[in-house]
């Protein structure tokens, strides 16, 4: 970069930080979402011509504007979180599991099935103990195949667990011409609305149970990564396979043990999504969360407290931008724009936190 | 039986986007950069082409001359442009401030798909034009220009049916591999991608080279987009319709393990599989078994993958440092 100054010291050079404070970390974080949050004001500013403040006030309302918003936003809030919970330890383990978009997929897939094809056939708990069982397994396996290839036959789990993507929306796909009502519709509308067969139970009002399962899930996750063996051996593992072969864990067991969790949890999202919250399924009903997971837990380190706070500004942001857009009619991937924009903003000022830019020093100082 | 020639030309259409895209992947990829952004890339230079002619095209409907060249030069220009400046986007992230390859990547890709929907959804409203719909008809003929007519033999059919951007990809796709594989540019670029520190103490400018070799994958892989939107769909925009060719870039990558001539037949292949449930009869009453039948890319993708990782054989390994950012002081 510098090279017409070779015989000169250059302007400055980057040394890595040894440790930095956890409170000066976290400052340079909120430097960038301030920052990111001013780009993103000026951005939509030039857009709809509407004034810098009053788009914040737009952004707020659309994610508290009501309690019926303020509901919501937590429920999305939650289903994110179990879904970036779920990612989490495959990543702590350096798998690049972005099949969490499948993962759910197919779980909710196998929750729509159990509440279509078992509706006269048994009671209603009868019913809903299947759909928890089906859909964790149907996202354990889906889960499990990408780690089988990658622990037998090292196989590249990026665009292994991608294809499994695509596997799983075809088969929602194919069940939805299948099982659609009215005949010709293209698409299976609420599930046994007059019986609610299959519905999951209320818990106060109809968000709540997510929020619940998303505390607990959160909750288990931190004490399994950190105070459990199975945790400790996920972070040898992704720190270095060799180190984890010398001392004994049986790396594949690891990753096969570990994607199966993944994969599960996110079963377990797509429970929630198709059982408690839509009553339906459609080949859009994960809307892209499995990618936008990946960035959330990545943001937050890998710290499921963390996450909570990562997922928390993505869902604010993203429906915020919603009611921007529909306010001045704009197209609703606005949203996109601004959490890339947020994004672009985090990633890049990770660099300030690991790195230090030494400036060369004037001269007059030297010369001291 | 499926007719050929008429089959043939359709699963080109459907290949040359896959062709740019990892034509461009496989250039970003051996300079060690992974860059899962190339879908969001793909979507950005397409609707960078299409805002540059529609303003164009409005332009000459309210009493502008129609000029043939910038008809082409200027979606092209623009279109090279958004990709470039998306290429140098994830570059400056990844290689200056050493971020983690494929949190960019995807972060790209959601900020790229959702630019491109945005933009096409909106554009109308933005602009304040009264249109309905964005529709680039006349900018679509000169890019859907070919040799033959409609009365074209088989020969004529299966080969010079194309537009410009068609042949451009293959000659681009040759152009790449004897580059990467026969001069000593491509010598250097493999070395970076293999080693950056052993090219760094060869002398070898690892940034410059990582920075040239992103941003160009990335103009290659708008090209992809730009092709789609005006020769194949007939410069109609709508949104998500591109949907998921950039990721079959990405994992063509790997099927035609990092060579772009490669690329040419298997993305003209995965081009046909990808509309071969046109072409499969179903019957009336059993529409679904066609959404089965779209499952066939994906499926033998999957297959081809594990196969690959299964030989492991020395040679068809991808570059040893790629997902690496690369820092001079630590060795």
């Amino acid at each position: 970069m510098n090279n017409n100054e070779k015989v000169k010291e250059p302007l400055f050079h980057i040394v890595k930080r040894d440790a930095i404070p956890v409170g000066k970390a976290w400052g340079i974080r909120v430097i960038a979402i301030v920052a990111a949050l001013l780009v993103c004001a000026l951005v939509t500013t030039v857009l709809t011509k509407d004034n810098p403040l009053s788009i914040y006030a737009t952004i707020f309302k659309g994610a508290f504007g009501s309690a019926r918003k303020t509901w919501v936003t937590f429920q999305d809030l939650s289903i994110l979180l179990i879904i970036s919970l779920a990612l989490t330890p495959a990543f702590k383990m350096k798998f690049w599991n972005i099949g969490g978009e499948g993962q759910v997929l197919i779980g909710g897939l196998a929750s729509a099935a159990c509440m279509i094809l078992l509706a006269d056939k048994m009671s209603n708990a009868g019913i809903i103990v299947c759909m928890i069982v089906s859909s964790i397994a149907a996202g354990a396996i889906w889960g499990l195949v990408p780690a089988f290839f990658k622990a037998k036959w090292n196989t590249n789990e990026t665009l292994a667990t991608l294809m499994m993507n695509y596997i799983a929306t075809q088969l929602v796909a194919f069940y939805t011409v299948r099982w659609e009502v009215p005949k010709g519709s293209g698409k299976i509308g609420i599930i046994n609305q007059s019986t609610s067969l299959g519905w999951l139970p209320q818990i106060g009002n109809k968000y709540l149970l997510s929020i619940i399962v998303a505390v607990i899930v959160t909750a288990g996750m931190y004490i399994y990564l950190n105070y459990s063996k199975h945790g400790y051996e996920i972070a040898v593992v992704g720190e270095s396979e060799n180190t984890a072969r010398y001392v004994g864990m049986k790396v594949k067991k690891v990753i096969i043990r570990t994607m199966l969790l993944s994969g599960g949890l996110c079963g377990l999202a797509g429970l929630l999504l198709v059982g408690g919250i839509n009553h339906t399924i459609t080949t859009t009903i994960a809307g892209g969360q499995g990618f936008t997971a990946v960035m959330v837990s990545w943001l937050a380190k890998f710290n499921p407290i963390t996450m909570i706070f990562t997922s928390f500004l993505i869902v604010f942001l993203g429906r915020g931008a919603g009611e921007i857009s529909t306010r001045f009619g704009l197209n609703h991937s606005f949203s996109d724009i601004l959490t890339g924009i947020i994004l672009f903003f985090i990633i890049g000022c990770e660099f300030f936190i690991y790195y230090k830019i030494n400036f060369r020093k004037s001269k007059k100082e030297e010369s001291k | 039986m499926i007719d050929l020639v008429a089959f043939i030309p359709r699963a080109v259409g459907q290949g040359i986007p896959l062709l740019y895209g990892s034509t461009g992947e496989i250039i970003t990829q051996k300079s060690g950069n992974l860059n899962l952004g190339i879908p969001g890339v793909m979507y950005v230079g397409a609707i960078s082409g299409v805002i540059g002619s529609f303003f164009y095209e409005q332009s000459i409907k309210n009493g502008g001359t129609e000029n043939g060249f910038l008809m082409i030069a200027i979606p092209l220009l623009c279109s090279l442009l958004g990709s470039f400046l998306m290429g140098l986007l994830y570059s400056f992230l990844t290689v200056t401030l050493r971020a983690n390859q494929n949190v960019t990547g995807l972060a790209m890709t959601t900020f790229g798909v959702g630019f491109g929907n945005f933009f096409g959804g909106s554009l109308i409203k933005i602009s304040g034009l009264d249109v309905p719909s964005i529709a680039l008809s006349k900018t679509s003929t000169y890019f859907s220009k070919s040799f033959v007519g409609t009365d074209a033999g088989w020969f004529g059919k299966i080969f010079l049916s194309y537009g410009f951007l068609a042949y451009a990809a293959i000659i681009i796709a040759i152009a790449s591999a004897l580059i990467i594989k026969r001069t000593r540019v491509g010598l250097h670029l493999r070395a970076v991608g293999e080693s950056p520190t052993t090219a760094d103490a060869a002398g070898i400018n690892v940034t410059r080279y990582k920075y040239v070799a992103t941003c160009a994958g990335c103009m290659i892989a708008g090209l992809g987009g730009l092709y789609y939107v005006m020769d194949y769909a007939c410069g109609v925009w709508s949104n998500d319709a591109f949907g998921d060719r950039g990721w079959l870039a990405i994992a063509l990558v790997i099927f035609t393990i990092w060579r772009p001539d490669m690329s040419i037949f298997a993305s003209i292949l995965f081009g046909g599989l990808y509309i071969l449930y046109l072409y499969i009869p179903t019957g009336m009453d059993h529409m679904e078994y066609k959404e089965i039948y779209k499952m066939i890319p994906y499926i033998v993708t999957l297959v081809v993958l594990v196969i690959t990782s299964m030989r492991n054989k020395r040679e068809n390994q991808p570059p040893a440092s790629l997902g690496l950012s690369y820092f001079r002081e630590e060795r």
